[in-house]
């Protein structure tokens, strides 16, 4: 499950002071959580682009709820790679960016394309778009699975619970109510069992039928 | 901002400072003659690339803008 997000913004700045700052933006008081930044590889090429590689690291922040179901080794700290060309003949700044650790429970890749706003030409528009996955959307089902699993089991208390109260109240032994509502229950149980044991061994047949006309 | 490799950082700032005045008054000018910052990001790149290295971060063979080709052109 890959879910897609566009966007646009727009820096009323212009497109060089933009461009500039690009790489002057760390640190700043909305990146607390960048922890570190390289430039891992710089070339001019002959076209006279600007082709970089930068490398982040990040502070791994995940929800309290899923620590779970997560390693509790897991690193606290992530990776992402950031390539980007600069054209200046062309006025454009592109990048792609992605999380080279942890992508086996999240990956996110991003391309941004900074340009001049065309309303605006002094100032900047950035088209944003992303891609996030995770295999951890799966977890979803296992939650809703295992909440309904408690719940069923839950009421089973709470009836119990009632009947116990109940035969309090109403006098009489509630050794006997007791004893009673026990062989109810485990009659009523039995019943539950073989009408499962039917069912299945029904579907069962059928399954086979089904097979003999493939 | 800090380097990955804690002993880094005073190289990275030392070239930092110099890409930045070389990108803002040559580069995006128009003017072709030249990076003039080499030196220093050598000096920076052998102290960074040893740090990655013993921190086994996963950089190798990542093709430049390599996921990129995979995306819908938009």
């Amino acid at each position: 499950m890959v879910k897609y997000f566009l966007g646009l913004s727009v820096l009323k700045s212009s497109w060089d002071q933009v461009f500039v700052a690009f790489w002057q933006r760390y640190p700043n008081p909305y990146s607390k959580h960048v922890l570190t930044e390289d430039i891992l590889f710089r070339e001019v090429t002959p076209d006279n682009r600007l082709i970089s590689r930068r490398l982040l690291t990040k502070t791994n922040r995940a929800p309290r709820w899923t620590e779970k179901y997560l390693p509790s080794n897991m690193a606290r700290s992530a990776y992402i790679i950031e390539d980007s060309i600069v054209d200046p003949q062309s006025r454009t700044l592109t990048t792609f960016t992605w999380n080279i650790s942890h992508a086996r429970y999240m990956a996110v890749e991003e391309r941004c394309v900074y340009g001049v706003n065309p309303d605006n030409n002094s100032w900047t528009e950035i088209k944003r778009e992303a891609w996030i996955s995770s295999n951890l959307f799966g977890l979803s089902r296992a939650l809703q699975e295992f909440g309904l699993a408690r719940f069923k089991s839950s009421i089973t208390k709470t009836m119990k619970g009632f009947e116990f109260i109940l035969a309090k109240m109403q006098g009489g032994t509630p050794s006997r109510t007791l004893a009673e509502t026990a062989k109810e229950a485990t009659d009523k149980v039995k019943e539950t069992a073989l009408a499962a044991t039917e069912k299945a061994k029904d579907l069962a047949s059928q399954a086979q039928k089904k097979q003999q006309y493939v | 901002m800090n380097s990955v490799g804690e002993g880094c950082t005073e190289l990275k700032r030392e070239y930092d400072q110099c890409f930045n005045r070389w990108f803002a008054e040559k580069f995006l000018k128009g003017d072709r003659s030249g990076d003039p910052c080499i030196e220093m990001f050598k000096n920076y790149q052998q102290c960074v690339q040893k740090a990655i290295k013993d921190k086994d971060i996963p950089i190798e063979g990542v093709e430049f803008m390599g996921p990129n080709k995979e995306k819908p052109g938009s």
